[in-house]
């Protein structure tokens, strides 16, 4: 049944492979395909192949050009930033995130992974598992993105021949068991042709799964898997306290004048009116009177929500604070254990000074010591003194203020948290908690 | 031990059920949620935001998410418009009774002031987009905003589908595109030193159709010449151009009165109308779902300068 497209939903995924594997011209061919491609668009494009010659004297249209942004990238045929995209089809919107895929760039991976619900990964079938799958893969894993799907492109090149996919599927089974993750979908492309990309390809009647499209519309999104096994917590961005400056009619403003709620984005599970929470730091229970949103009443929210709540008792709630369920609240602690994926071109040294940004707080911390710089393709620990950019390490961190800390594996947003230069304020570092203790 | 004071505060009158698929947002209140976080992040983290508003579709879409993020309190920043002095009359009275509307103060940096007092000068093909970076950044300057809301999105362009949702620019501006901050889940780093300001797009993530969809589900008022009107125009670059005082008609332009709308609203002197007859918001949502052109590609001539003319301007401190 065709669904209108208010009740659609949205999923965010992100593309990665290595150089050359194709990633543009796929996602250029699943725009193209799903019909997000205007014709003025694709006008531009087809100019602009045939000036350089593409695809020969038969002609051909590089659907690179549609994604690479940038006259630097069109210029030198590569990516170098993280790319936005938007199609939709009856029953998803699709945010795309085109990550480069040179390891130079690896922190744009990060990026991209961070808010995905799912990873598409490219592999050439006639390079198969190469070092960066593999580091990507790693990536993935470590940022617990829901869902891995492997598109072994090129199959044309390979005659469609059902063995060569094979062989690539099980040198991927491999790598992905190693690694521990599951829910990996692997599936037999070819960007440049278009088989399995929007509809099932005839020229590979030996795989019988979803096109890369189908797959797309059916995986949950992180915010519904993650919603129904993650305690509700919401980070106080600010308390809404308009007193005088009220937006309402004038004859509704004497009834606002002592309104008190508490703004957020819901981060995880869900809020009901009636519920019992707990407020970190401070302590304190109170019950929830009200969600509202703009002037609506609602009975609950649930992740992603942004709502206000209204408490029943008035505690001491400024921004930085997170409301949980009652029960549910983690310790306050001063000192975690966290791995952090290194962004910035200056190393990271122990003793470094920084701040960290946990959800709507922002405290100094020390970089204690470095326990090791992870080697992607072992996966085991080695011994560093300092982490350089696109390196992944495991450290510990003392935080001057005691948050509310939890373990990623845990709760992905209450376990994530940047890293900030203090003085010029670059984000130095994505990092997810691994230990947070002892109490303080 | 002092007993805390109960919290008398009243609860809003209307009810609605919470808007999800299962256990899902729809993507409209997906969107408008992540743009509220945007906006209220930024408000929470800096000291004297603005919003840019010209009275186009997507600088409104942000004002009316703004009054959402703050209900019952009313907008805590002023607005900033860039007055190329080509504006549609019809467009800045809109401004005008939606400042007035909401009580909220607007200050407007002019173009012509500029050209008046040879700051600038008017380029030779009359277009005043590009003008605009100067008063912009001079306003930014002026009210020594830290932190500057736009309506940019996404989807209109390849270059803006690489901005970040907070851009940090330095004192001249500028935007770079290879030195960006990597954004991480929806931790939004909004440090920066004097003289820097950041830019907040807060429907990065929206495409026209989702504006379009959210204008019709929120009942948002909008300039009348976004819906298809009568009106005289001539052919130029493949657009249909309007008569106006700025905008008139070179010899061998023939002059028609047709049946048009505006899929975007800028500079009348480089803004183009498309044949339409979607007179109501309805209806443009049915024309754009089945549109075949984008909307910069339809009616924005300085859009079609060269591949690259967005990042251009982009990196000169536009938009």
């Amino acid at each position: 049944m065709r669904q209108t497209l208010s009740d659609s939903t949205l999923f965010r995924f992100a593309t990665a492979g290595s150089v050359d594997d194709g990633k543009s011209t796929l996602v250029g061919r699943l725009l193209h395909d799903s019909k997000a491609i205007l014709a003025d668009q694709l006008d531009t494009v087809t100019r602009t192949s045939t000036e350089r010659g593409f695809g020969g004297a038969a002609g051909g249209i590089d659907f690179a050009l549609l994604t690479d942004g940038l006259r630097a990238e069109r210029e030198q045929g590569i990516t170098i930033d993280v790319a936005y995209r938007y199609f939709a089809t009856d029953t998803r919107s699709f945010i795309l995130a085109d990550c480069p895929g040179h390891v130079q760039y690896t922190r744009n991976m990060v990026t991209g992974a961070t808010t995905a619900d799912a990873v598409i990964m490219l592999i050439d079938a006639r390079k198969g598992v190469l070092e960066q799958t593999r580091r990507h893969l790693s990536v993935v894993k470590l940022l617990r993105v829901p869902h891995i799907v492997i598109a072994v492109n090129k199959i044309d090149l390979q005659d469609y021949d059902e063995a060569a996919f094979a062989a690539v599927a099980a040198a991927v089974r491999r790598v992905t068991g190693e690694l521990g993750l599951d829910a990996v979908h692997i599936i037999p492309v070819s960007a440049l042709v278009g088989d399995n990309v929007v509809d099932r390809s005839p020229n590979t009647p030996w795989y019988d799964g979803p096109s890369l499209l189908e797959l797309l519309e059916t995986l949950p999104a992180v915010d519904a898997v993650a919603t129904a096994v993650e305690s509700f917590r919401l980070p106080v961005q600010l308390v809404l306290r308009p007193q005088g400056a009220v937006a309402v009619a004038p004859t509704d403003a004497d009834a606002y004048r002592d309104y008190r709620a508490y703004a957020g984005q819901v981060a995880s599970g869900t809020v009901r009116v009636g519920d019992t929470v707990t407020v970190a730091p401070g302590g304190g229970s109170t019950v929830v009177t009200g969600i509202d949103f703009a002037g609506a009443s609602l009975d609950q929210a649930v992740a992603p929500q942004s709502v206000a709540l209204r408490l029943r008792d008035d505690l001491d709630i400024a921004r930085g604070a997170v409301i949980g369920t009652a029960g549910t609240m983690p310790q306050l602690v001063k000192e975690l254990d966290a791995d952090l994926f290194w962004l910035d071109p200056r190393p990271l040294r122990p003793g470094a000074r920084v701040l960290v940004k946990f959800g709507t707080h922002t405290v100094q911390a020390i970089v204690g010591s470095i326990s090791g710089r992870l080697n992607l393709d072992t996966l085991d620990l080695e011994e560093a003194q300092s982490l350089e950019i696109n390196d992944i390490g495991q450290v510990t961190i003392r935080l001057a203020a005691a948050l509310p800390a939890e373990t990623y594996a845990a709760n992905r947003r209450a376990g994530a948290f940047l890293v900030i230069q203090p003085q010029d304020g670059a984000t130095l570092a994505a990092g997810i908690v691994t230990a947070a203790g002892p109490e303080s | 031990m002092r007993t805390p004071p109960v919290n008398t505060s009243p609860a809003p009158t209307l009810t609605r059920p919470t808007p999800t698929r299962g256990a899902q947002l729809t993507q409209l209140d997906a969107l408008e949620s992540e743009a509220i976080h945007i906006i209220r992040e930024v408000v929470a983290e800096f000291e004297r935001p603005v919003l840019l508003f010209s009275g186009g579709k997507d600088s409104v879409v942000v004002l009316h998410l703004a009054a959402k993020a703050f209900w019952p309190g009313k907008v805590p920043f002023p607005l900033l418009h860039v007055d190329t002095g080509h504006n549609f009359p019809e467009v800045l009275a809109f401004r005008d009774e939606t400042v007035a509307r909401l009580g909220l103060r607007l200050k407007v940096a002019r173009v012509q002031d500029y050209i008046d007092d040879g700051r600038l000068a008017e380029r030779a093909d009359g277009t005043r987009n590009p003008l605009q970076t100067l008063p912009l950044l001079d306003a930014i300057a002026a009210g020594r905003h830290d932190a500057v809301f736009g309506g940019a999105r996404r989807d209109e362009d390849k270059a803006r589908a690489k901005e970040r949702i907070l851009s940090l620019r330095d004192e001249f501006g500028q935007w770079d595109p290879r030195n960006q901050r990597p954004e991480l889940w929806n931790l939004y780093n909004g440090r920066h030193t004097v003289g820097q300001h950041v830019r907040a797009f807060p429907i990065s993530n929206w495409t026209e159709l989702n504006v379009w969809r959210y204008i019709e589900r929120e009942g948002i008022a909008l300039p009348p010449l976004y819906y298809a009107h009568e009106r005289e125009v001539y052919r130029r670059d493949g657009m249909w151009r309007a008569v106006g005082a700025v905008s008139a008609p070179l010899a061998g332009e023939t002059v028609t009165t047709r049946t048009v709308r505006y899929r975007t609203v800028g500079d009348m002197s480089c803004t183009g109308a498309v044949d339409s007859d979607a007179a109501s918001v309805a209806a443009v949502v049915r024309e754009i779902a089945v549109s075949t052109i984008t909307e910069r590609g339809a009616t924005r001539a300085d859009d079609r300068i060269s591949e690259a003319a967005m990042e251009d301007r982009k990196k000169d401190g536009y938009f």
